[in-house]
Protein backbone atom coordinates (compact mmCIF):
# COMPACT_ATOMS: atom_id res chain seq x y z
CA UNK A 1 0.00 0.00 0.00
CA UNK A 2 2.47 2.36 1.14
CA UNK A 3 4.73 2.07 -2.07
CA UNK A 4 1.38 2.49 -4.22
CA UNK A 5 1.11 5.69 -2.36
CA UNK A 6 5.06 6.34 -3.20
CA UNK A 7 4.21 5.49 -7.12
CA UNK A 8 1.69 8.23 -7.02
CA UNK A 9 3.71 10.53 -5.50
CA UNK A 10 6.46 10.01 -8.82
CA UNK A 11 3.82 10.54 -11.06
CA UNK A 12 1.94 14.00 -10.19
CA UNK A 13 0.40 14.37 -13.32
CA UNK A 14 -1.83 11.17 -12.81
CA UNK A 15 -3.13 12.37 -9.65
CA UNK A 16 -4.02 15.72 -11.30
CA UNK A 17 -5.67 13.95 -13.75
CA UNK A 18 -7.94 11.63 -12.11
CA UNK A 19 -9.11 14.51 -9.94
CA UNK A 20 -9.99 16.23 -12.87
CA UNK A 21 -11.78 13.75 -15.07
CA UNK A 22 -13.87 12.78 -12.14
CA UNK A 23 -14.74 16.20 -11.38
CA UNK A 24 -16.06 16.88 -14.90
CA UNK A 25 -17.72 13.32 -15.06
CA UNK A 26 -19.59 13.94 -11.88
CA UNK A 27 -20.90 17.47 -13.53
CA UNK A 28 -22.17 15.29 -16.65
CA UNK A 29 -23.70 12.60 -14.13
CA UNK A 30 -25.74 14.50 -11.58
CA UNK A 31 -26.11 17.91 -13.20
CA UNK A 32 -29.75 18.77 -14.94
CA UNK A 33 -28.94 22.07 -16.70
CA UNK A 34 -27.56 21.52 -20.19
CA UNK A 35 -24.98 24.48 -19.88
CA UNK A 36 -23.89 22.88 -16.91
CA UNK A 37 -23.15 19.42 -18.31
CA UNK A 38 -21.55 21.26 -21.19
CA UNK A 39 -19.14 22.74 -18.58
CA UNK A 40 -18.33 19.68 -16.98
CA UNK A 41 -17.76 18.29 -20.56
CA UNK A 42 -15.16 20.72 -21.66
CA UNK A 43 -13.39 19.92 -17.76
CA UNK A 44 -13.34 16.30 -18.83
CA UNK A 45 -11.83 16.93 -22.46
CA UNK A 46 -9.26 19.32 -20.96
CA UNK A 47 -8.50 17.07 -18.37
CA UNK A 48 -7.49 13.98 -21.10
CA UNK A 49 -5.57 16.86 -23.46
CA UNK A 50 -3.53 17.65 -19.93
CA UNK A 51 -3.04 13.91 -19.13
CA UNK A 52 -1.85 13.74 -23.09
CA UNK A 53 0.32 16.78 -22.96
CA UNK A 54 2.05 15.79 -19.88
CA UNK A 55 3.92 12.49 -21.21
CA UNK A 56 5.72 15.22 -22.96
CA UNK A 57 7.48 16.44 -20.44
CA UNK A 58 11.39 15.24 -19.85
CA UNK A 59 13.52 16.50 -17.11
CA UNK A 60 16.06 18.85 -18.15
CA UNK A 61 14.37 19.67 -21.70
CA UNK A 62 13.09 23.05 -22.64
CA UNK A 63 10.69 23.87 -25.12
CA UNK A 64 10.87 22.00 -28.68
CA UNK A 65 12.06 25.22 -30.25
CA UNK A 66 15.31 24.23 -32.01
CA UNK A 67 18.22 27.17 -31.08
CA UNK A 68 20.27 28.32 -33.96
CA UNK A 69 23.66 26.80 -34.50
CA UNK A 70 22.56 23.21 -33.28
CA UNK A 71 24.37 20.81 -35.70
CA UNK A 72 23.94 17.87 -34.74
CA UNK A 73 20.67 18.45 -32.75
CA UNK A 74 21.08 17.34 -28.71
CA UNK A 75 17.57 15.65 -28.51
CA UNK A 76 17.69 15.16 -24.99
CA UNK A 77 18.13 19.23 -24.78
CA UNK A 78 14.17 19.46 -26.09
CA UNK A 79 10.78 18.13 -24.96
CA UNK A 80 8.64 16.00 -27.14
CA UNK A 81 6.48 17.41 -29.89
CA UNK A 82 4.54 14.94 -30.84
CA UNK A 83 2.19 15.24 -28.00
CA UNK A 84 2.12 18.96 -28.70
CA UNK A 85 0.86 18.37 -32.02
CA UNK A 86 -1.52 16.07 -31.49
CA UNK A 87 -3.69 18.28 -28.56
CA UNK A 88 -3.12 21.92 -30.51
CA UNK A 89 -5.33 20.69 -32.79
CA UNK A 90 -7.51 18.83 -30.05
CA UNK A 91 -7.91 22.09 -28.08
CA UNK A 92 -9.63 24.14 -31.54
CA UNK A 93 -11.89 21.39 -32.52
CA UNK A 94 -12.87 21.02 -28.87
CA UNK A 95 -13.51 24.29 -29.15
CA UNK A 96 -15.33 24.04 -32.34
CA UNK A 97 -17.57 20.83 -30.88
CA UNK A 98 -18.01 23.23 -27.64
CA UNK A 99 -19.65 25.81 -30.28
CA UNK A 100 -22.05 22.91 -31.94
CA UNK A 101 -23.12 21.54 -28.33
CA UNK A 102 -23.81 25.17 -27.22
CA UNK A 103 -25.82 25.57 -30.52
CA UNK A 104 -27.84 22.32 -29.71
CA UNK A 105 -28.64 23.54 -26.28
CA UNK A 106 -30.05 27.01 -27.64
CA UNK A 107 -32.07 25.06 -30.46
CA UNK A 108 -33.59 22.85 -27.64
CA UNK A 109 -34.48 26.34 -25.58
CA UNK A 110 -35.72 27.88 -28.59
CA UNK A 111 -37.85 24.60 -29.27
CA UNK A 112 -39.25 23.85 -25.45
CA UNK A 113 -38.20 27.00 -23.52
CA UNK A 114 -36.17 25.36 -20.55
CA UNK A 115 -32.56 24.34 -20.09
CA UNK A 116 -33.50 21.40 -17.35
CA UNK A 117 -33.54 17.94 -19.03
CA UNK A 118 -36.03 16.85 -17.13
CA UNK A 119 -38.15 19.64 -18.03
CA UNK A 120 -37.58 19.48 -21.67
CA UNK A 121 -38.48 15.12 -21.07
CA UNK A 122 -41.71 16.17 -19.71
CA UNK A 123 -42.63 18.68 -22.92
CA UNK A 124 -41.30 16.11 -25.29
CA UNK A 125 -44.43 14.00 -24.40
CA UNK B 1 -27.99 40.12 -32.12
CA UNK B 2 -25.68 42.04 -30.31
CA UNK B 3 -26.92 46.09 -29.37
CA UNK B 4 -24.04 48.42 -29.43
CA UNK B 5 -21.75 48.71 -26.02
CA UNK B 6 -23.28 52.05 -24.21
CA UNK B 7 -19.85 53.16 -22.24
CA UNK B 8 -18.16 55.79 -23.95
CA UNK B 9 -14.48 53.90 -22.50
CA UNK B 10 -15.22 51.18 -24.00
CA UNK B 11 -16.32 52.39 -27.44
CA UNK B 12 -13.18 54.96 -27.70
CA UNK B 13 -10.76 51.35 -26.58
CA UNK B 14 -12.03 49.34 -28.80
CA UNK B 15 -11.61 51.76 -31.88
CA UNK B 16 -8.16 51.64 -30.33
CA UNK B 17 -7.51 48.14 -29.63
CA UNK B 18 -9.02 46.34 -32.97
CA UNK B 19 -6.24 47.12 -35.22
CA UNK B 20 -3.65 46.24 -32.67
CA UNK B 21 -5.16 42.92 -32.52
CA UNK B 22 -5.72 42.83 -36.02
CA UNK B 23 -1.47 43.29 -36.37
CA UNK B 24 -1.19 40.63 -33.40
CA UNK B 25 -2.89 38.23 -35.03
CA UNK B 26 -0.84 38.66 -38.01
CA UNK B 27 2.26 38.21 -36.24
CA UNK B 28 1.78 35.68 -34.57
CA UNK B 29 0.48 33.92 -37.64
CA UNK B 30 3.49 34.42 -39.57
CA UNK B 31 6.13 34.24 -36.88
CA UNK B 32 4.27 30.80 -36.09
CA UNK B 33 7.93 28.86 -37.70
CA UNK B 34 10.13 30.47 -35.86
CA UNK B 35 8.55 30.80 -32.24
CA UNK B 36 5.56 29.89 -30.60
CA UNK B 37 2.01 30.46 -32.60
CA UNK B 38 1.35 29.55 -36.03
CA UNK B 39 -1.99 28.88 -37.91
CA UNK B 40 -4.11 27.82 -35.21
CA UNK B 41 -3.63 31.05 -32.83
CA UNK B 42 -3.62 33.22 -35.07
CA UNK B 43 -6.74 32.88 -36.90
CA UNK B 44 -8.09 33.10 -33.35
CA UNK B 45 -6.33 36.12 -32.79
CA UNK B 46 -8.33 37.40 -36.23
CA UNK B 47 -11.61 36.41 -35.05
CA UNK B 48 -10.92 37.85 -32.09
CA UNK B 49 -10.17 41.32 -33.48
CA UNK B 50 -13.65 40.55 -35.70
CA UNK B 51 -15.54 39.34 -32.32
CA UNK B 52 -14.39 42.55 -30.56
CA UNK B 53 -16.23 44.92 -33.35
CA UNK B 54 -19.14 42.81 -32.92
CA UNK B 55 -19.17 42.93 -29.03
CA UNK B 56 -18.91 46.64 -28.92
CA UNK B 57 -20.28 48.27 -32.08
CA UNK B 58 -23.31 45.87 -32.18
CA UNK B 59 -23.95 43.59 -35.40
CA UNK B 60 -25.57 46.27 -37.62
CA UNK B 61 -22.87 48.51 -37.14
CA UNK B 62 -20.26 50.01 -39.81
CA UNK B 63 -17.45 48.96 -37.93
CA UNK B 64 -18.11 45.63 -38.28
CA UNK B 65 -18.57 44.97 -42.28
CA UNK B 66 -15.39 43.13 -41.66
CA UNK B 67 -17.41 40.53 -39.76
CA UNK B 68 -20.28 40.30 -42.48
CA UNK B 69 -17.63 40.31 -45.41
CA UNK B 70 -15.45 37.15 -43.84
CA UNK B 71 -18.88 35.15 -43.69
CA UNK B 72 -18.34 35.30 -47.55
CA UNK B 73 -15.33 33.19 -47.11
CA UNK B 74 -16.21 30.26 -45.60
CA UNK B 75 -14.59 27.23 -46.57
CA UNK B 76 -11.95 29.17 -48.51
CA UNK B 77 -9.10 28.31 -46.13
CA UNK B 78 -10.20 24.47 -46.60
CA UNK B 79 -9.86 24.94 -50.26
CA UNK B 80 -6.58 27.01 -50.06
CA UNK B 81 -5.05 23.85 -48.19
CA UNK B 82 -6.70 21.29 -50.38
CA UNK B 83 -5.17 23.61 -52.94
CA UNK B 84 -1.36 23.67 -52.02
CA UNK B 85 -2.04 19.95 -51.34
CA UNK B 86 -3.21 18.91 -54.95
CA UNK B 87 -0.67 21.53 -56.48
CA UNK B 88 2.14 18.97 -54.90
CA UNK B 89 0.16 16.12 -56.88
CA UNK B 90 0.37 17.96 -60.05
CA UNK B 91 4.31 18.46 -59.16
CA UNK B 92 4.79 14.71 -59.10
CA UNK B 93 4.54 13.81 -55.61
CA UNK B 94 2.22 12.78 -52.76
CA UNK B 95 -0.67 14.85 -51.34
CA UNK B 96 0.63 17.64 -49.22
CA UNK B 97 4.63 16.32 -50.21
CA UNK B 98 5.43 20.18 -50.20
CA UNK B 99 9.00 19.26 -51.76
CA UNK B 100 7.03 18.51 -55.25
CA UNK B 101 5.97 21.93 -56.02
CA UNK B 102 7.10 23.16 -59.14
CA UNK B 103 8.92 26.38 -58.39
CA UNK B 104 11.93 27.40 -60.13
CA UNK B 105 14.64 28.17 -58.14
CA UNK B 106 14.25 26.87 -54.37
CA UNK B 107 15.89 24.22 -53.45
CA UNK B 108 14.12 21.19 -51.50
CA UNK B 109 14.10 22.65 -47.65
CA UNK B 110 12.91 26.13 -49.38
CA UNK B 111 10.09 24.72 -50.93
CA UNK B 112 9.16 22.77 -47.91
CA UNK B 113 9.22 25.47 -45.74
CA UNK B 114 7.10 27.84 -48.34
CA UNK B 115 4.40 25.30 -48.61
CA UNK B 116 4.49 25.26 -44.49
CA UNK B 117 3.73 29.17 -44.91
CA UNK B 118 0.68 28.40 -47.61
CA UNK B 119 -0.96 25.93 -45.46
CA UNK B 120 -0.18 28.07 -42.18
CA UNK B 121 -2.41 30.48 -44.39
CA UNK B 122 -5.29 28.17 -45.32
CA UNK B 123 -5.71 27.22 -41.13
CA UNK B 124 -5.65 30.84 -39.96
CA UNK B 125 -8.30 31.70 -42.40
CA UNK B 126 -10.53 28.53 -41.98
CA UNK B 127 -10.57 28.98 -37.85
CA UNK B 128 -10.83 32.80 -38.14
CA UNK B 129 -14.09 32.58 -40.03
CA UNK B 130 -15.40 29.47 -38.14
CA UNK B 131 -15.40 31.27 -34.93
CA UNK B 132 -17.00 34.42 -36.23
CA UNK B 133 -19.57 32.24 -37.84
CA UNK B 134 -20.36 30.11 -34.93
CA UNK B 135 -20.60 33.73 -33.17
CA UNK B 136 -22.89 35.01 -35.44
CA UNK B 137 -25.33 31.71 -35.40
CA UNK B 138 -25.25 31.16 -31.61
CA UNK B 139 -26.13 35.27 -31.49
CA UNK B 140 -28.84 34.80 -33.95
CA UNK B 141 -32.34 35.19 -32.65
CA UNK B 142 -35.70 33.94 -33.71
CA UNK B 143 -36.86 36.71 -35.62
CA UNK B 144 -34.54 38.96 -36.80
CA UNK B 145 -32.16 38.40 -40.07
CA UNK B 146 -28.77 39.28 -40.51
CA UNK B 147 -25.60 38.29 -42.15
CA UNK C 1 12.02 16.11 -5.90
CA UNK C 2 11.65 19.33 -6.96
CA UNK C 3 8.33 20.29 -6.64
CA UNK C 4 8.76 24.32 -5.19
CA UNK C 5 5.80 26.07 -7.24
CA UNK C 6 4.41 23.02 -9.67
CA UNK C 7 2.57 21.67 -6.44
CA UNK C 8 0.55 25.02 -6.51
CA UNK C 9 0.07 25.63 -9.50
CA UNK C 10 -1.76 22.25 -9.86
CA UNK C 11 -3.75 22.85 -6.20
CA UNK C 12 -4.57 26.00 -8.39
CA UNK C 13 -5.85 24.27 -11.12
CA UNK C 14 -8.12 21.66 -9.55
CA UNK C 15 -9.46 24.54 -6.73
CA UNK C 16 -10.82 26.38 -9.81
CA UNK C 17 -12.15 23.24 -11.22
CA UNK C 18 -14.33 22.48 -8.44
CA UNK C 19 -15.38 25.82 -7.81
CA UNK C 20 -16.66 25.85 -11.19
CA UNK C 21 -18.13 22.43 -10.16
CA UNK C 22 -19.86 23.91 -6.76
CA UNK C 23 -20.79 27.57 -7.68
CA UNK C 24 -24.68 27.68 -8.15
CA UNK C 25 -24.47 30.60 -10.51
CA UNK C 26 -24.41 29.00 -14.05
CA UNK C 27 -22.33 32.94 -15.00
CA UNK C 28 -19.84 32.90 -12.39
CA UNK C 29 -19.32 28.96 -13.29
CA UNK C 30 -18.35 30.41 -16.75
CA UNK C 31 -15.89 32.61 -15.53
CA UNK C 32 -14.16 30.80 -13.54
CA UNK C 33 -13.96 27.88 -16.28
CA UNK C 34 -11.93 30.85 -17.95
CA UNK C 35 -10.24 31.11 -15.06
CA UNK C 36 -9.10 27.70 -15.15
CA UNK C 37 -8.68 27.59 -18.46
CA UNK C 38 -6.15 30.26 -17.77
CA UNK C 39 -4.12 28.14 -15.52
CA UNK C 40 -3.87 25.06 -17.50
CA UNK C 41 -2.23 27.91 -19.77
CA UNK C 42 0.04 28.52 -17.14
CA UNK C 43 0.71 24.59 -16.45
CA UNK C 44 1.53 23.72 -20.10
CA UNK C 45 3.57 26.58 -19.78
CA UNK C 46 5.41 25.25 -17.52
CA UNK C 47 5.56 21.49 -19.02
CA UNK C 48 7.50 22.90 -21.67
CA UNK C 49 4.18 23.25 -24.33
CA UNK C 50 4.81 26.68 -25.33
CA UNK C 51 2.49 26.59 -28.19
CA UNK C 52 -0.57 24.05 -26.44
CA UNK C 53 -0.27 26.76 -23.71
CA UNK C 54 -0.58 29.57 -26.04
CA UNK C 55 -3.92 27.56 -27.77
CA UNK C 56 -5.22 27.14 -24.21
CA UNK C 57 -4.80 30.94 -23.51
CA UNK C 58 -6.72 32.25 -26.49
CA UNK C 59 -9.17 29.57 -27.17
CA UNK C 60 -10.03 28.31 -23.83
CA UNK C 61 -10.24 31.12 -21.89
CA UNK C 62 -11.05 33.72 -24.46
CA UNK C 63 -13.49 32.61 -27.46
CA UNK C 64 -15.11 29.29 -25.01
CA UNK C 65 -15.79 32.19 -22.75
CA UNK C 66 -17.43 34.01 -25.20
CA UNK C 67 -19.39 31.19 -26.87
CA UNK C 68 -20.99 29.97 -23.45
CA UNK C 69 -21.73 33.93 -22.77
CA UNK C 70 -23.69 34.29 -25.90
CA UNK C 71 -25.40 31.09 -25.05
CA UNK C 72 -26.68 32.21 -21.68
CA UNK C 73 -27.54 35.46 -22.56
CA UNK C 74 -29.82 33.85 -25.46
CA UNK C 75 -31.66 32.66 -22.26
CA UNK C 76 -34.36 33.58 -19.13
CA UNK C 77 -32.90 34.46 -16.13
CA UNK C 78 -34.73 31.88 -14.21
CA UNK C 79 -33.89 28.56 -16.40
CA UNK C 80 -30.05 29.42 -15.59
CA UNK C 81 -30.80 28.79 -11.80
CA UNK C 82 -29.54 25.48 -10.56
CA UNK C 83 -31.91 22.89 -9.14
CA UNK C 84 -30.15 20.41 -6.71
CA UNK C 85 -31.29 17.31 -6.55
CA UNK C 86 -30.25 14.65 -4.39
CA UNK C 87 -27.25 13.09 -5.95
CA UNK C 88 -27.62 9.27 -7.05
CA UNK C 89 -26.27 6.73 -5.28
CA UNK C 90 -23.95 5.19 -7.93
CA UNK C 91 -22.38 8.58 -8.45
CA UNK C 92 -21.42 8.15 -5.20
CA UNK C 93 -20.16 4.36 -5.48
CA UNK C 94 -19.37 4.50 -8.94
CA UNK C 95 -16.83 7.75 -9.20
CA UNK C 96 -14.73 6.58 -6.06
CA UNK C 97 -14.39 3.28 -7.78
CA UNK C 98 -13.29 4.40 -11.34
CA UNK C 99 -11.06 6.62 -9.88
CA UNK C 100 -9.08 4.03 -7.71
CA UNK C 101 -9.07 2.04 -11.37
CA UNK C 102 -7.71 4.46 -12.73
CA UNK C 103 -5.10 5.08 -9.68
CA UNK C 104 -4.20 1.07 -9.75
CA UNK C 105 -3.31 1.62 -13.54
CA UNK C 106 -1.26 4.87 -13.12
CA UNK C 107 1.57 2.29 -11.42
CA UNK C 108 2.28 0.80 -14.70
CA UNK C 109 2.85 4.24 -17.04
CA UNK C 110 6.41 5.96 -17.08
CA UNK C 111 7.32 8.28 -14.52
CA UNK C 112 6.63 12.09 -14.61
CA UNK C 113 9.66 13.79 -16.97
CA UNK C 114 11.22 10.32 -17.48
CA UNK C 115 14.00 11.19 -20.98
CA UNK C 116 13.55 7.07 -21.45
CA UNK C 117 10.02 6.84 -21.53
CA UNK C 118 8.03 4.97 -24.54
CA UNK C 119 6.71 8.04 -26.08
CA UNK C 120 10.12 10.20 -26.06
CA UNK C 121 11.95 7.43 -28.07
CA UNK C 122 10.02 5.69 -30.82
CA UNK C 123 9.81 8.57 -33.48
CA UNK C 124 9.94 12.03 -31.89
CA UNK C 125 13.55 12.08 -31.88
CA UNK C 126 13.76 11.90 -35.93
CA UNK C 127 11.31 14.92 -36.18
CA UNK C 128 13.68 17.28 -33.20
CA UNK C 129 16.69 15.99 -35.24
CA UNK C 130 15.59 16.53 -38.84
CA UNK C 131 13.37 19.01 -38.56
CA UNK C 132 15.94 22.34 -39.44
CA UNK C 133 17.98 20.20 -42.08
CA UNK C 134 14.40 19.32 -43.63
CA UNK C 135 12.31 22.69 -44.01
CA UNK C 136 14.55 25.45 -42.30
CA UNK C 137 11.71 25.52 -39.52
CA UNK C 138 13.18 25.67 -36.05
CA UNK C 139 10.36 25.59 -34.56
CA UNK C 140 9.12 21.64 -34.40
CA UNK C 141 5.59 21.59 -33.61
CA UNK C 142 4.94 23.62 -36.64
CA UNK C 143 7.24 21.36 -38.93
CA UNK C 144 5.48 18.15 -37.12
CA UNK C 145 2.10 19.57 -37.72
CA UNK C 146 2.24 21.24 -40.98
CA UNK C 147 4.61 19.22 -42.84
CA UNK C 148 5.26 15.47 -41.11
CA UNK C 149 1.44 15.00 -40.61
CA UNK C 150 -0.09 18.01 -42.09
CA UNK C 151 -2.72 15.55 -43.56
CA UNK C 152 -4.34 14.98 -40.11
CA UNK C 153 -4.44 18.72 -40.03
CA UNK C 154 -5.76 18.69 -43.22
CA UNK C 155 -8.84 16.42 -41.73
CA UNK C 156 -9.12 18.45 -38.19
CA UNK C 157 -9.45 21.50 -40.53
CA UNK C 158 -11.92 20.15 -42.22
CA UNK C 159 -13.71 18.92 -39.11
CA UNK C 160 -13.49 22.63 -38.18
CA UNK C 161 -15.48 23.99 -41.04
CA UNK C 162 -18.14 21.38 -40.58
CA UNK C 163 -18.52 22.46 -36.71
CA UNK C 164 -19.28 26.06 -38.27
CA UNK C 165 -21.79 25.27 -41.03
CA UNK C 166 -23.50 22.69 -38.06
CA UNK C 167 -24.01 25.88 -36.14
CA UNK C 168 -25.35 27.70 -38.83
CA UNK C 169 -27.76 25.23 -40.00
CA UNK C 170 -29.30 24.36 -36.57
CA UNK C 171 -29.63 28.22 -35.71
CA UNK C 172 -29.94 30.71 -38.71
CA UNK C 173 -31.85 28.28 -40.72
CA UNK C 174 -35.02 30.18 -41.33
CA UNK C 175 -33.57 33.45 -42.39
CA UNK C 176 -31.99 34.32 -45.80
Amino acid sequence: MLELVGAWLLRPNVVAFVILFLSGFYIMVTHHNLIKKVIGLYILQTSVIFFLVAFSAKTGATVPILLPGADPVDVGLYTNPLPHVLTLTAIVVQVATLGVSLALVSAIYRQYGSLDEDEVGKRLE
Amino acid sequence: MIQAHDSLIVLILGRGLIPVTQLFGLYVLFSGQQGPGGGFVGGVILATSMLLSLLIFGTDASQSRLAHRALHGDGVGLLLFVFVGGLCLIGGGEVLNYAALEIPGLDVAARRYLGIVLTQIGVALDVAVTGVSIVFSLSASNGDSHA
Amino acid sequence: MTFAFEIPLLVLLILTAASAMLVKDLVSSVFILGSYSFFLALVWAWLGAVDVAFVEAVVGAGLATVLFLLTLFGTNPKDTRLRRPPTPWAAIVGLPLLGLLLMYGANGLPEFGDPASPASTHVSPVYLANSLKDTLTPNVVTSVLMDYRSFDTLIETAVIFTAGVACALLLRRDQG
